[in-house]
């Protein structure tokens, strides 16, 4: 699982990192979209990866650390999601005025000559 | 509420009261600008009161150590999350109190009403910059960092043009990988240590085996990426010229304050995770020669740029890079004077832009453009009448302030900026036995930054206000020549105080460099008992 898990997020990363360095706007929203799945990933998978455990216990005594997820990670990568969208929202809105304003979807408001 | 004094929560004050208030400025109509601003106003000085009593809160024995600390939702170390305030953040929030004082009373004429929202997305930027410079958590600056960046978006975009969104554009898609980066550190610096608080990191640390502290030190350098980036250190600083010169003069004054606080977050974590233990003093001699690259690909910078706002994005270039090559040359004494560089550099520099923004005035439209034709065609050309006869006040005062500003940026006598370059070479020689070569190398390439800049701002300084028969008289506001003034007043007072503020600034460093305190003060802070409890 370690593997699949590893090679995703890197295939992931790694798709973005070349989306990002392309000259098209849209292409780079969707590259700095792929990494932030991949960063999401990563940091969920910092908390180990586990099968079929609860990160919260509600029961009463001292719970076994051990049968029980890591409720930290998860609690960043939701953080992380919702700051990832806001930000990534506020992106697209610029783009759409760059392209209104200055009529092309090149990353740098022009077109170079071929 | 009852075990806690109520001075506890005045270091909670900095954050929450921009945030309430710029919330609640969002559906107050733009025409009412007098209320916005009204509002904003009456903020920044309770920040500024709220600042000044932390400040000497910090320094004043009120707190064991200097230290002031803030469960927040009354959990404790390392569960909750921790506010701290030490000298270095009650200085610094103190200069943001000021800065944004004077930027924003600048602004009330006219940059605050060519776009909407300038006031709250200008509080929720106050918001972040204080939440950075009080937390004392990682993920929580990571949050804090996030809203001043999205705040700063806004307002680089602020008066929306086709330069604007081009330079806004890369300034956000360089942010926002910036801020992955930053999460991907973060992440491996929990796997590794298991804690996010900064306090609590150093022990553990301390503590790790050989391969979870290589991982550790991978998280923490892509960590520092992301802080850099914000600082500028070359090669991640290509985007601050062109963000500094595209940006309206008030936003540009307050982006100086947020290359500030990259390296404030390095100044801060490095020494409370790397100062014991196998890996102490990692990465110093790599931060020393990036700052000294800074240096070097400032200065350049600043020779070649022609355009005003250019010139100060270089400028501020070249005042990150010596900064972080003091901040890894290392050593308490050299911080605290570099401490007290960054201070007059930031205020220096944040005049500087908001004068940028008044000189455009004096130009008639096309002088600019004459002035370089002029010098293409190497045309000599003798004015009628001797300039500098009848400059009406609103000339003198732009001149004057414009060499004021100038005198501190270059670090020339006799203002701050040169106290602070000269006590910086006074503690670099100040060594036993021979001074190291690394020293010399800082030294000369400061020196030479200084003469780049002094050639840089003359250039500009002759051609907007000798250049004969194209100068203007301004129509001067009050509300935009008295913040100016603040600024520049406050470099000629940190040179009259500079040994008190240097005395201070010492303590400050001297604090940074003993970690173990801050961990027994954080960890050894004890949580509010629940009212119900108290038998």
């Amino acid at each position: 699982m370690e593997a699949v898990i590893a090679i995703s997020m890197g295939v992931l990363f790694g798709s973005g990192i070349w989306l990002i360095l392309r000259p098209r706007t849209f292409q780079v929203i969707v590259g700095l979209m792929l990494m932030s799945y991949a960063v999401n990933l990563f940091i969920f998978m910092v908390g180990r990866l586990w099968v079929d455990k609860a990160p919260l216990t509600l029961q009463a005594g001292t719970p076994q650390p051990g049968d029980y997820a890591d409720p930290v990670s998860q609690a960043l990568v939701l953080t992380a999601i919702v700051i990832g969208f806001a930000t990534t929202a506020l992106y697209l809105v610029i783009m759409i005025g760059a392209r209104g304003l200055t009529g092309t979807d090149h990353v740098d408001g022009e077109e170079t000559d071929e | 509420m009852n075990g806690l004094p109520w001075t506890q929560h005045l270091i909670l004050l900095p954050i929450l009261l921009p945030l309430l208030a710029g919330a609640a400025l969002i559906p107050v109509n733009e025409a009412r600008h007098g209320l916005k601003f009204a509002v904003n106003l009456v903020c920044n000085l309770i920040l500024l009161a709220c600042a000044l009593t932390l400040f000497r809160f910090a320094d004043g024995g009120h707190w064991p150590d200097g230290l002031g600390v803030y469960l927040a939702a009354n959990w404790q170390a390392p569960f909750g999350i921790v506010l701290l305030v030490d000298r270095l953040s009650a200085l610094l929030l103190l200069l943001t109190a000021l800065l944004s004082l004077a930027v924003l009373v600048f602004s009330y004429r006219g940059w605050s009403r060519i776009g909407v929202h300038f006031h709250s997305l200008f509080l929720f930027l106050l918001t972040g910059i204080n939440g950075a410079f009080l937390t004392n958590d990682l993920f929580n600056l990571f949050v804090f960092f996030e809203v001043m960046l999205a705040a700063s978006y806004g307002l680089v975009l602020h008066g929306y043009n086709t330069t604007r969104i081009r330079a806004g554009m890369q300034y956000i898609a360089i942010n926002l990988v910036a801020s992955l980066l930053f999460l991907i550190g973060l992440a491996l610096i929990y796997a590794t240590t298991g804690t996010l608080n900064m306090a609590d990191l150093g022990p553990r640390v301390a503590a790790l085996a050989a391969d979870d502290l290589a991982l550790l030190q991978i998280g923490t350098v892509i960590l520092a990426l992301a802080f850099l980036t914000k600082g500028a250190m070359w090669p991640l600083g290509f985007w601050l010229p062109t963000t500094y010169a595209a940006a309206s003069p008030p936003v540009a004054a307050m982006l100086v304050l947020m290359t500030k606080v990259g390296v404030y977050a390095i100044v801060r974590v490095w020494p409370l995770a790397f100062s014991a233990g196998p890996a102490a003093g990692f990465g110093l001699e790599a931060l020393y020669w990036g700052g000294i690259a800074t240096i070097v690909f400032g200065s350049l910078g600043i020779l070649a740029s022609e355009e005003a706002g250019r010139v100060a994005g270089y400028g501020a270039i070249i005042s990150s890079g010596t900064l972080l090559a003091i901040v890894g040359f290392g050593g308490p004494a050299l911080l605290g004077v570099g401490l007290y560089y960054l201070l007059g550099s930031t205020l220096a520099m944040a005049a500087f832009l908001l004068l940028v923004g008044l000189t455009e005035r004096i130009r008639t439209p096309g002088a600019a453009l004459l002035a370089l034709t002029m010098e293409a065609f190497a045309i000599e050309e003798k004015p009628d009448e001797p300039v500098g006869v009848g400059i009406p006040a609103a000339m003198a005062f732009l001149g004057l302030a414009f060499a004021a500003s100038a005198l501190v940026i270059t670090g020339m006598p006799p203002l701050s900026g040169f106290v602070a370059k000269f006590s910086l070479f006074h503690v670099l020689l100040s060594v036993d036995g021979p001074v190291p070569w690394t020293a010399w190398t800082l030294i000369v390439l400061i020196l030479c930054a200084g003469l780049a800049a002094i050639i840089s701002l003359m250039r500009f300084g002759v051609r907007t206000f000798w250049a004969a028969g194209a100068v203007q008289p301004p129509s001067l506001q009050l509300s935009e020549a008295a913040p100016i003034s603040l600024l520049l007043g406050l470099c000629v007072a940190m040179t009259i105080l500079a040994a008190p503020l240097l005395d201070y600034l010492q303590r400050t460093a001297d604090m940074l460099a003993q970690p173990t305190r801050y961990v027994e003060r954080v960890l050894g802070e004890t949580a509010v008992p629940a009212p119900g409890s108290m038998r």
